[in-house]
Parts: C-alpha cells; sequence; structure tokens
C-alpha cells in the first residue's frame, strides 16, 4: 500500500488492516507518534489525517487511502516552529515527554478548527492522557499558541 | 488465604547489590572516562569543547522529573559556565562500574535525584573551575589567586587578559585535579535557583527524542510477551505450530516458568500471533483469590493485638480510656498500578558471550546487573544504552523487563530483539502501590484538646516483597512514611501510637510515586479534620494547636493559608478544605477550593501547594512538579483503582482503569517557601497532599466523609 506522510508518498508492504500507529513506527521508522494503549483511549498515537486528528492506533492502515497524514514529525519544517510548538517551549509543559506529540498534534489541530478556543473547547477538544500531569501548562500553552496564531501567519497547515 | 503468600519474587532484587564495587566520589579523573562527547575533560563531570559547548555528565535518570537539567545546573554553577553553552549526557552504567561508580548511584527515586547527589555534583563542577582558573593563570605567568571564573570566562583583573573556557580548557586538562575544593555558598550561586529551560524541552517538542521503545537497529527483531495472569501461576503448554505460519514471525520463546514470547519482525506481528497462540497456564492456588477476601484480611489486621511499631510516646490506651470524647474512623485505598504511558520496554542484543541492551531505566546500575544476571554472565561483558523514560514513578526502579529481553535475546544470538509490552500487559503485571486500610482513633478532653491518638495500619508491605532483607524484626519502616517521629506533624499530641499491622497477599507491591505517604497522609490529613469537627474546632487552628513543636511544618501550612486567604468568603457554593504533610525531606500543605453540584458532580476549582524543600535548584521544574504530582496523586483518590478477582487484575486498560484528565485540572498555584539549610525532595512530596485537601473540602461542601477510596462511584448528592 502507499501511504503519504509528511509530504512524501512511502511504499509500504504491512497487512492493510495493521494499524497506522505500527505501520508508521514500524514499517515506516517515524517514532515520534507513540503508542500508550492502543485503544484510541490515550491519544498518544496522535497524527493529522487530511487535518482532522486522529488516534492512529485505531485506524487501519490500509483505510487512508490517498489522504495526506502528518505526525510530529511534519508538523513544521524545522520541528519548533509552529505555533503550538513556540508556545510549549515558552511555557516548558513536557515533562517525560512520551505523550506531548499527540498533545501536540492535538491542540494544533483545535486551534486549527477554533483559532480561538474557550475554556470548554480546549477541555472538550484535549482528552489526551499525560501521566506526568502536564494540564495546567497545556492549558496555558494553547491559550499562547492562539494568541501567536492570531497575530502571526503561520507556515504550513495547522 | 494465609496472611503471608511469598510468591514469585524475582531477580530484580539482587540487581543493586550487585552492581559494582565501593563508592569512590572521585573528582579526580578515572581511567577511561571516556563517553560520548569528545572534547576537554575537566575531572570526571565536565567535557568542554573548543567552542565553549560544555557538556555535563549525568548519573541519575531522567523520566519526567527535570534531574538531567537539575544536576547540570548544580555541576554548571560551580563551574561558572555560561548556561547557553551547557548540554547533558548519560554516563553509561558499564563505565561507571569500571571506574569504580565514580559517578556514584544511578538509582533516580525516592526524591532523591537532586538530594542524593548535591554534594559531589557540585564539587565536581568546583574541581573543573579550579583547573580551568590554574590552566590560565599558567599561560599568563600570573598567581591563580588573581584571576576569577564567570560565564564561561577567565579574567585576570589586573591585567583585563581574558580566556575563553574553549580557549584554555585542553590545557587544563592536562593538571591534576585537585583534591579538596570548596563549593559556593548559596549567595554565590548564579544558576541554582533559577528557572532555566530545561535541557531535553526541544526534542521532546519535535518527536525527536528516542525513547527505549523507539530504538531502531539494524536486523532488529520485536516481540510481544504474556505472563500468567494469576500473580505466581505457571506456563503449563503451549502449540507454537498453530502460528508458526504467521506474517513475519520469527519464533516462540519460552522466557521462563510463567512467561512466553512471540518474536516476530515487527511488534505488531509479534503481538498479533501471540493473541492467536493457544497457552495453557497452571494458575496455581492464588486463583481464588478476590479483593472481598483481600479486603476480609486487612480488617483482620486493625485490631490485631500483634502490631509493628512506627512511634510511640506517652500512654494513649491510658488517654484514650480516660477520654472525655472518643472519635473513631476506619479509611481504606486500593492498589494502584503506575501505567507509565511508554509501556515497559527493553531491546537486548546477545551476541559471542556479551550482552547490550536499549533501556528506560531508574536505575543504570541495576539494569547492567541484572542483565548480566539473566545473561549469566560477568558484569563487564554488560553494555547498557540509557535513554529517557516515558514516566516511572518508581516502576522502572525493578528490573523484570530488562531481564526478560536478556533472557529472550540468548535464544535469538546475533540479532537485537525489542521487547515491549502491551497496555494490558503493563497494567496487570504491575508492582502495585500497596493496599491498605488504617484504623484511626482519638480522645479530646472537655475542651475538646487531643489527649490521644492511635493510627494502626493495616496492609500489605513493600520491602516484604521487594527487599525482605530491608525488613527489621519484622518491620517495615517505609510503611510509616510520613509519621516518623522527624516526618510527623502533630508531635505536640501527648499520647501517640502509630503502628502497622503487616498484611501481606500474592499481589506484587512495589514503589509508587510519593509510596506510603500517599495513603498515610490522606488517613491522618482527612482524620485530624474529623477530630476538629467532632472537637467544634475551625481546622486550621486546631491544626496549628498540634503543631507547636513542628515549626517548619507550621510555616508551611501558614503560608498556604495566606495565599489561599483562608477564612475569607469564597463564591457560594464553594468550600475549601486544607493539609499538611513531610516527606522525602521536604514540608508541604495545600487548599482545595471545590464544589459538589445538587447532582453530585465534583469541580475542583483551585488548589494552592506550598512546600519548603530547603533550597530549590530550579523554581519553575518545581512548580511543574508539584502540578503533575496533584494529577497523579488525585487520579488515585478520584479515578484509579486496581482490584482483583480470580487472583488476577481486573483492568486491562485506560477504559477500565481511567485516570485524571485535563478537563479535570484545577487551577494548581505554587508557593515555594524555602527555608535553607537542607536539601529535600522535590517530585513525591506534595503528592500526598492533593487528597485530604480535596476529601476535607468536599465534607465542608457536602457534609460527607470519604473514607474508601478511590471515589469512583460515591454518591456525592445533597441528601
Amino acid at each position: 500500500m502507499k501511504l503519504n506522510i509528511n509530504g512524501k508518498v512511502h511504499d509500504v508492504d504491512a497487512d492493510p488492516d495493521t494499524p497506522l500507529l505500527w505501520v508508521i513506527r514500524e514499517w515506516v521508522g517515524l517514532t515520534g507518534t507513540k503508542y500508550g494503549c492502543g485503544i484510541a483511549e490515550c491519544g498518544a498515537c496522535s497524527v493529522h489525517i487530511d487535518g482532522v486528528v486522529t488516534r492512529s492506533c485505531s485506524v487501519a492502515a490500509g483505510g487512508v487511502g490517498e489522504a495526506k497524514i502528518t505526525t510530529i514529525e511534519g508538523l513544521s519544517p524545522d520541528g519548533l516552529s509552529h505555533p503550538v510548538q513556540v508556545a510549549w517551549l515558552h511555557h516548558e509543559v513536557p515533562q517525560c515527554g512520551y505523550c506531548q506529540s499527540g498533545q501536540i498534534m492535538a491542540a494544533a489541530a483545535l486551534l486549527h478548527d477554533k483559532p480561538n478556543p474557550t475554556e470548554s473547547d480546549v477541555a472538550v477538544a484535549i482528552t489526551n492522557i499525560c501521566r506526568c500531569g502536564t494540564y495546567q501548562r497545556i492549558k496555558q500553552a494553547i491559550d499562547t499558541a492562539a494568541a501567536l496564531t492570531v497575530t502571526a501567519p503561520v507556515n504550513g497547515k495547522a | 488465604m494465609s496472611q503471608t503468600i511469598q510468591l514469585g519474587r524475582r531477580s530484580f532484587l539482587t540487581a543493586a547489590a550487585a552492581a559494582g564495587g565501593g563508592l569512590s566520589l572521585g573528582w579526580s579523573l578515572p581511567k577511561a572516562a571516556a563517553q560520548g562527547s569528545t572534547g576537554a575533560e575537566l575531572g570526571i563531570w565536565a567535557v568542554i569543547q573548543p567552542d565553549d559547548t560544555t557538556i555535563i555528565r549525568i548519573a541519575r535518570s531522567e523520566m519526567g522529573q527535570g534531574t538531567f537539567t537539575g544536576l547540570a545546573q548544580l555541576v554548571a554553577d560551580e563551574l561558572d559556565a555560561d548556561w547557553r553553552f551547557v548540554r547533558a549526557e548519560y554516563v553509561a552504567p558499564e563505565v561507571n562500574l569500571a571506574n569504580k561508580r565514580a559517578w556514584g548511584d544511578m538509582s533516580t527515586g525516592g526524591s532523591r535525584g537532586i538530594r542524593a547527589s548535591v554534594d559531589y555534583v557540585r564539587k565536581g563542577g568546583a574541581v573543573g573551575r579550579a583547573m580551568l582558573i590554574e590552566a590560565a593563570a599558567a599561560k599568563w605567568g600570573v598567581p591563580a589567586g588573581e584571576c576569577s571564573a564567570a560565564m564561561s570566562v577567565v579574567t585576570h583583573a589586573p591585567s583585563g587578559k581574558r580566556l575563553r573556557y574553549g580557549e584554555i580548557a585542553a590545557d587544563a586538562a592536562k593538571l591534576t585535579p585537585p583534591a579538596d575544593v570548596k563549593v559556593k555558598t548559596p549567595a554565590q550561586w548564579t544558576l541554582i535557583g533559577r528557572g532555566v529551560k530545561r535541557l531535553d524541552t526541544p526534542d521532546k517538542l519535535s518527536g525527536k527524542t528516542v525513547f527505549a521503545i523507539d530504538v531502531q537497529l539494524p536486523n532488529m527483531l520485536s516481540a510481544a510477551i504474556a505472563q500468567c495472569p494469576v500473580f505466581g501461576g505457571k506456563l503449563k503448554s503451549f502449540d507454537a505450530s498453530k502460528i508458526s505460519a504467521m506474517k513475519g514471525v520469527h519464533q516462540v520463546v519460552k522466557v521462563d516458568d510463567s512467561t512466553i514470547a512471540v518474536v516476530a519482525d515487527k511488534w505488531f506481528q509479534a503481538k498479533t500471533a501471540l493473541a492467536a497462540l493457544p497457552i495453557v497456564w497452571d494458575e496455581g492456588p492464588n486463583n481464588t483469590v478476590d479483593s472481598k477476601q483481600i479486603d476480609t484480611l486487612l480488617k483482620t489486621g486493625l485490631d490485631a493485638k500483634e502490631a509493628a511499631l512506627g512511634q510511640s510516646h506517652g500512654d494513649v490506651e491510658a488517654a484514650l480510656g480516660s477520654a472525655a470524647k472518643k472519635v473513631e474512623a476506619v479509611y481504606g485505598t486500593q492498589y494502584q498500578s503506575h501505567a507509565t504511558l511508554e509501556p515497559m520496554n527493553c531491546t537486548a542484543k546477545w551476541d559471542d558471550g556479551k550482552i547490550e541492551i536499549w533501556v528506560g531505566s531508574q536505575n543504570g546500575d541495576a539494569s547492567l546487573a541484572a542483565a548480566a544476571e539473566a545473561a549469566g554472565v560477568k558484569l563487564d561483558a554488560v553494555k547498557v544504552h540509557k535513554h529517557h523514560l516515558g514516566g516511572g514513578f518508581g516502576r522502572r526502579g525493578n528490573q523484570d523487563y530488562v531481564r526478560q529481553a536478556v533472557l529472550i535475546a540468548k535464544q535469538v544470538p546475533g540479532r537485537p530483539v525489542k521487547l515491549i509490552w502491551s497496555r494490558e500487559e503493563d497494567m496487570q503485571h504491575d508492582f502495585y502501590r500497596p493496599i491498605t486500610q488504617c484504623k484511626l482513633t482519638a480522645g479530646l478532653d472537655a475542651q475538646g484538646n487531643v489527649t490521644g491518638l492511635h493510627a494502626r495500619l493495616s496492609g500489605q508491605s513493600i520491602l516484604a516483597y521487594l527487599a525482605p532483607q530491608r525488613m527489621e524484626n519484622g518491620v517495615d519502616k517505609l510503611a510509616f512514611q510520613g509519621w516518623t517521629p522527624e516526618e510527623f506533624g502533630y508531635m505536640a499530641i501527648p499520647n501517640l501510637l502509630i503502628d502497622h499491622a503487616v498484611r501481606n497477599t500474592h499481589v506484587p507491591v512495589g514503589f509508587w510515586r510519593g509510596v506510603n505517604t500517599n495513603q498515610n497522609a490522606l488517613y491522618m490529613e482527612c482524620f485530624i479534620d474529623e477530630v476538629a469537627h467532632a472537637a467544634e474546632k475551625e481546622p486550621l487552628e486546631f491544626r496549628r494547636s498540634l503543631m507547636t513543636k513542628n515549626p517548619k511544618h507550621l510555616a508551611v501550612l501558614n503560608a498556604v493559608a495566606e495565599r489561599a486567604d483562608w477564612g475569607m468568603p469564597l463564591p457560594k457554593g464553594v468550600y475549601r478544605g486544607i493539609s499538611q504533610n513531610s516527606g522525602f525531606g521536604s514540608y508541604t500543605a495545600a487548599v482545595a477550593e471545590v464544589s459538589v453540584s445538587p447532582k453530585g458532580e465534583l469541580k475542583i476549582h483551585r488548589i494552592v501547594c506550598a512546600s519548603d524543600p530547603g533550597y530549590v535548584v530550579n523554581p519553575d521544574q518545581v512548580a511543574g512538579q508539584i502540578e503533575g504530582s496533584f494529577v497523579y496523586g488525585l487520579s488515585s483518590v478520584l479515578f484509579s483503582k486496581i482490584t482483583i478477582d480470580k487472583g488476577r487484575v481486573e483492568q486491562s486498560n485506560f477504559d477500565s482503569n481511567p485516570v485524571m484528565r485535563l478537563a479535570d485540572m484545577p487551577k494548581v498555584e505554587t508557593i515555594l517557601v524555602p527555608s535553607g539549610g537542607f536539601w529535600g525532595g522535590v517530585g513525591e512530596p506534595t503528592i500526598a497532599v492533593s487528597g485530604p485537601a480535596v476529601l476535607n473540602a468536599i465534607f465542608a461542601a457536602t457534609g460527607k466523609r470519604i473514607r474508601s477510596l478511590p471515589l469512583t462511584q460515591k454518591d456525592l448528592r445533597s441528601a
């Protein structure tokens, strides 16, 4: 099957019912997208499929077709310049960091859909689990990223 | 079910003891100290490159708690390095071992990462600084005493000459490191106490950080594992032929008496094949044990005659016997899983009598020893690649997953094998926070003064399971965390007895962030609130009256009360609760503000937390630890539990064992009140005060005392 990941088409020989997460990690070799639960509960595996945040552990890779997949590695050209990454660095959000790819992908999708999310928008959209408990800073960083997004044009798709 | 079931303890116990010889806190240059990065070695802790890049070596593990950065700050401060040039890298365990553990203890737990390293890493930085100054002075032909260092530059003030560290480091590295150096006084610190940015953050934002689960090696295979669902049970039989034709499957490996693994090209293939593998378990005698039986077992301890003594003074029996009023309550908590978001995993390669592992471990030395033991080789035949941990919380101090990875790799010689536990395995084969109950009894005189207090713990002992050699005449001293004479905040109570009826089960237990302070502080602080209520006293004033012998505890309690405007009006429907505790060498207190809707929905609006850890290395990281500790702690108070049925864990993933999420997160305000003169812990001490503060606020809001935790499905509706 062919998969369009971060603007590059990959030809992979995985079974079509293999979860997208494992194809991304094990066949394509992009490991920024994490395994946390395998049942779409934790969100560590969040990627964008045609801009929609998706828990890749629960999507069959064969069903993605030609849709454009964006992983954490493709969110910004240098890995740090997306407004969400800028805000995350400013607030020093990560602790262990394992869930943060997923948190960042979820936040980026939220801000793309709702550039000025309310507190309850954030609570509804960001259901990813962080065992270190960085939720307070995630909330602060989303507010900051929203301000950055409004005031500055953004390269690339959120 | 007997009262002490001891089954299935594994060889991880020997690991820490086996690693290495004596500890030499050397700040002299050991032979073969070369690590990953090259450059001029100034003593053993710092390497400086010509462009001033300063690499600080880190022996402890980074699992989110910020030690990687905090330890670098300590060294860099004494080195007078410009923080912009500072990087950090791990010391490899085999290098530590080969140099008589010159870099000290790698064990990272008990909130000791900073406080137990603080003396020798600072001296290590000071050694480097002295060498740089000496080298510059020699080059200029001036007395070293006329030179000073700051921001990675040595300056000779009389002549105005300056040399960058990068320019002089190669000369400095040729000098003999001084044996005796003095470290700075707190007033001289330039980096300690500053909220500098973490060194590990950028890579965690771009997905570049390589956790152990992300390791990719040439010819690598992956393994999925199944352990007998009933603790202590054994593997009886399996039929590998049923899956051998499945795509990607390489081989089926019996790991040990109770564990089997499937090795495949990819982990998802291994996991899929494992699910299809017919396995017969011999579940053993524990397969009838359930949580009800465990509850009954613990209840036998609440009034048992025999109990291990924690501390005692005065005559509690007499005080309670003559009390004008007696208050009594029984509290209880359940097992808790660590559920680090990165499941247990380890990659191992067995080649020509040597073993190499890639691991996220809270103890690099212990991982090395566990790998050697599992492989049946000497310690010097092991190489360990340390990776940042995707969460530790005490779980990754145990080396069970390292041992398994090595046992698997030995059966697949020449090829690296990455063992990953599924989330389900991870949740069902943990070393759980122990289950305990506590009966508390207090006596009041006619004026409402406390005349005596007895706290009787009943439940499982971590040391009895993990480290029986540390039991002292049947006493697990760790069971009394927060309640030792040094830690207990109410030493003014005239008659006091704290004891523990040890009641062990077949369920593995271990260190869980905050360890026993979680339960103990919850029991005590909720009960003290009950006693205040019975005495018709205001909860804060009541605590103050019991803290006359504990000025440090009291100062922190007062700090939090002041910041939280204790006693001042709140919005309608919002109520406060307060708590305090001391553990891991620090003093902590919290005030929670909650509301409970008529339908019984709890909302935590705000928690104010004060902590006195003596000195603060990085205030921003300490605040982050406090915020996070409340999430971990409140998850166990409000949502999570592990229960047992048919001898096995009933929960298997985050659907059946929910944890706190962003929507539940209260606003946390941190006040740091470092009083100086000691180095206390940070990652764990505050976790204990979140639960009781919230529960006491729930009582203020509803009049309901929640004594059996977690709160899940408790009815908080108005009567």
